[in-house]
């Protein structure tokens, strides 16, 4: 339960994206998701369940209908996930870089 | 500020590549990768072994204030031509991580300045998402042993 409720492991699934770069565009229902694959609609519903669980999708009722849109929050944290990364990295480099301006050969 | 390290992570694709640009001459960049007790302080590691040639290896340890190893990895050198080029594995021991390549490029700028490209490719997608991570979950580790080597040392 608790793997699958990964965001990143959410993301690495390419169906799964596709969902998310659908709905980048417009709100959809379950069925509007679903006419966009060859799979079943029990199985585009499991990987929308698994976005909504992860918060990466929010749900909207519009009238009878449920309507999935992408939570930004959540995916603006995603594409910074990169970043304490990228932070220790450049910790690194200027630590290297004060060194060397210090260095004297031997 | 604007961080001077920049990092492609493509979508889909098991790789990823570290740039970054250095104000120092090509020969000092170099040298940082080369000279064991000048990679110590930079990488914040003990250096066990450093072989800087052509199927060398190398070792690099992290020992906590009470002597105890929290982190170890090793890997062979490939390929090194001086002031250009490092083809190297890494892997860190213990841990589910596989061994992932590393291409090292070095560049002259200018007289003064120079560039690094590093190119690491990595076993899975997954597995490059989750080295990723790493450092929020280390972060929050390392920081907690920060706070703790400072208030034991308080007693």
């Amino acid at each position: 339960m608790k793997s699958r409720r990964d965001v990143f492991q959410a993301i690495a699934d390419p169906t799964r994206r596709v969902i998310l770069t659908l709905l980048a565009v417009q709100a959809l229902t379950p069925g509007a998701i679903a006419d966009n694959f060859k799979s079943s609609r029990q199985t585009v519903s499991k990987h929308i369940q698994i976005l909504t669980e992860c918060e990466l999708l929010k749900q909207e009722q519009n009238g009878r209908e449920i309507y999935y849109q992408i939570n930004a929050k959540k995916m603006k944290e995603v594409a910074e996930f990169i970043e304490p990364f990228r932070k220790m990295w450049d910790d690194r480099f200027n630590k290297l870089e004060s060194i060397m301006k210090k260095y004297k050969p031997k | 500020m604007e961080l001077k390290t920049k990092i492609s992570a493509e979508d889909g694709k098991q790789e990823l590549v570290i740039t970054r640009e250095f104000e120092l001459p090509l020969e000092l960049l170099f040298t940082a990768y080369v000279e064991p007790d000048i990679v110590e302080q930079w990488m914040g590691t003990k250096v066990l072994k450093l072989e800087s040639k052509m199927h060398g290896g190398y070792q690099f340890e992290t020992s906590d204030a009470k002597g105890n190893v929290v982190f170890r990895a090793n890997g062979v050198i490939h390929e090194f031509i001086s002031n250009k080029k490092i083809t190297r594995t890494f892997e860190m021991e213990n841990t589910p991580f596989p061994v992932q390549l590393e291409f090292l490029e070095f560049e002259k700028l200018s007289e003064d300045t120079s560039k690094l490209t590093m190119h690491i490719v990595y076993r899975s997608l997954a597995f490059r998402d989750q080295m990723l991570q790493m450092p929020f979950r280390q972060g929050i580790n390392m920081a907690h042993n920060k706070l703790q080597e400072v208030v034991t040392k308080l007693i």
